[in-house]
């Protein structure tokens, strides 16, 4: 007791006391999650260095596959890395002119019309369409006219899926560049072009590339889409025929009896999965850019 | 001094109005949509001098500074109803391209704006857009020597604008803004961001770049008006409609308006009795 007569304040830790236990308590659930949550990524990437490090040689990557019936070891599914790039190339020389262009007028020219309104809401859905639609869709309007499967439908295919990502990511980084920056170019008398090729879109290149390297790494490691209008190949690409890719591979060679095709199914995957890695990597070093 | 020449050589182009004015502004009102933000405004700006736009925040001050060279066009809702006659051309006439308008009528504003790129390009920015073809070096030397800078930066010419201190980087957009040599120069509060000493600075460089060019600046400070401005223009705001709508309550030159304001209005807001 002081002199005052009031209580000294108590300023010393009390772990005991509830509302301290409580966020305790509370705190730990949290960490737990968090630390769960990198739990599936870690051990697929555990998985895949243990079954498909051992087949991961040169010799993949310019090899056809092998046959039923040759031996083990043999083989490999350099026609399935080529179809992925050229199959993803293709995607984004669709939806990163067109991404980009839509991006600008959504977030530059005319941010309120009614045009710009429909479109944002249509490519927030797209983000969500399931991938296989893709696929069907390609199919119907690529597939069926040219009679045939073949690279450029599954390209087209994969553009679908593209377009939403580039496009939303390419919006919100115009969107981003500060306003004193738009001001000083329309203060020096640029044209609205000029002032988006001069000074707002170098700004916004960041971002923008963040986005489109993100809708890549999302491009190549899909299925669906490419099982209806790619197929599979055991030949080396031929863009007018039916065509391998990674994602196919996978999902063909796995459910396969012949231990030698798991085995570079696994080899696939792993590849594929390192691949995506990287490109999520490349996206955040551009991205952190943003911010310098 | 081969401005100076030019500006000469344009007056030619004058015609229906005093010759040392350069710019005559008359607002009759001013609209951001339904809202009313300036009324009967009539503002002349005089060649070679220096106009000083002050009074309480939300007067309208900022906003008849900005439909000058119409940068208000950028913001949705605006609509202008007046005449702002420049070189005997009303330049919200239809037929008067906004660009163009601009790239003769120069801006600074509040915040220190340079691009990202080098302090060379952001100079030689505006003289690109004209394509012009003489002495980039020459031209952008000059410049920045007229904003009383180049000293500070001749040996780090290439690098980026922003990495220059705030005052800096002020001065910097005023190279950018004179480099194409415009009529006129609008600064929008160009010393709030910046310390006092920066402050001083450019001061001292309005006070020099008007034997040059005609300069209009929106100022919060009294002081500085009263130091740099040779005409000033008190803008209040008028709440008794309903809404906020500001307007010139009186113009003249400074030391007059300062010493002997003819308004009630003019002498409480020197005084500091309302802002």
């Amino acid at each position: 007791m002081s002199q005052t007569g009031l209580e000294h304040p108590k300023l010393e830790r009390q772990p005991m006391e509830p509302r301290a236990l409580k966020s305790i308590i509370l705190s730990g659930i949290t960490i737990v999650c968090a630390i769960t949550a990198c739990i599936p990524l870690f051990s697929v990437l555990i998985m895949l260095f243990y079954r498909g490090g051992k087949r991961l040689t040169f010799q993949l990557f310019y090899t056809l596959p092998p046959g039923a019936f040759d031996s083990a070891g043999v083989g490999g599914f350099g026609n399935a890395i080529l179809g992925t790039a050229f199959m993803v190339g293709i995607a984004g020389l669709i939806s990163v002119p067109f991404g980009i262009l839509a991006a600008i007028y959504l977030a530059e020219l005319d941010p309120y019309s009614k045009i710009s309104e429909i479109a944002r809401f249509c490519a927030k859905t797209m983000t969500g369409l399931p991938s296989i639609i893709a696929g069907v869709f390609a199919y119907a309007i690529v597939v069926l006219v040219m009679g045939h499967y073949s690279a450029w439908a599954g390209g087209i295919a994969l553009s679908l899926l593209m377009i939403p990502t580039v496009m939303l990511t390419a919006e919100e980084a115009i969107k981003m560049v500060p306003n004193p920056m738009r001001e000083a170019a329309y203060g020096m008398g640029c044209t609205p072009a000029q002032s988006l090729i001069k000074v707002i879109l170098p700004v916004a290149m960041p971002g923008i590339i963040t986005g489109v390297v993100l809708a890549v790494a999302r491009a190549a490691g899909e299925t669906a889409p490419l099982l209806f209008t790619a197929l599979f190949s055991e030949s080396w690409l031929s863009p007018n025929d039916p065509t391998a890719s990674l994602a196919v591979l996978i999902y063909n060679w796995s459910s396969s009896p012949y231990e030698n095709l798991i085995e570079l199914a696994w080899a696939a995957s792993l590849i594929l999965v390192v691949l995506v890695f990287i490109l999520n990597i490349l996206s955040r070093t551009i991205g952190g850019k943003i911010k310098r | 001094m081969e401005a100076l020449k030019e500006i000469d050589a344009n007056e030619t182009y004058e015609n229906d109005l005093p010759t040392d004015v350069a710019l005559d502004c008359k607002a009759e009102r001013i609209y951001y949509g339904d809202f009313l933000a300036v009324r009967d405004t009539h503002v002349p700006i005089k060649r070679n001098q220096i106009t000083g736009f002050i009074g309480p925040s939300g007067c309208g001050k900022s906003t008849v500074l900005k439909s000058i060279n119409r940068m208000n066009d950028l913001i949705r809702g605006f609509r202008f109803v007046g005449d702002i006659r420049f070189h005997g051309v009303n330049i919200y006439a239809a037929n008067i391209d906004p660009v163009s308008v601009r790239r003769n009528i120069g801006m600074v504003f509040q915040q220190p704006n340079p691009f990202s790129m080098s302090i060379f390009d952001n100079v030689a920015f505006g003289l690109r857009l004209n394509r012009y073809k003489g002495n980039m070096q020459e031209k952008v030397e000059k410049a920045l020597r007229s904003a009383a800078l180049w000293k500070e930066v001749k040996d780090k010419l290439k690098n980026n604008g922003l990495s220059l201190s705030g005052g800096q980087q002020q001065r910097l957009c005023i190279a950018r803004a004179i480099a194409t040599e415009p009529r006129v120069l609008l600064m929008d509060e160009p010393c709030s961001a910046l310390d006092p000493i920066a402050t001083r600075q450019i001061e001292e460089l309005m006070v020099k770049l008007k034997e040059q060019f005609t300069v209009a600046i929106v100022t919060h400070n009294m002081q500085q008006a009263m130091r740099v401005a040779d005409q000033t223009a008190f803008f209040a705001v008028d709440i008794s409609r309903g809404g906020r709508t500001g307007y010139l309550v009186e113009m003249g030159p400074t030391k007059e308006l300062f010493e002997n304001p003819q308004e009630q209005l003019t002498k409480e807001y020197l005084h500091g009795e309302f802002s």
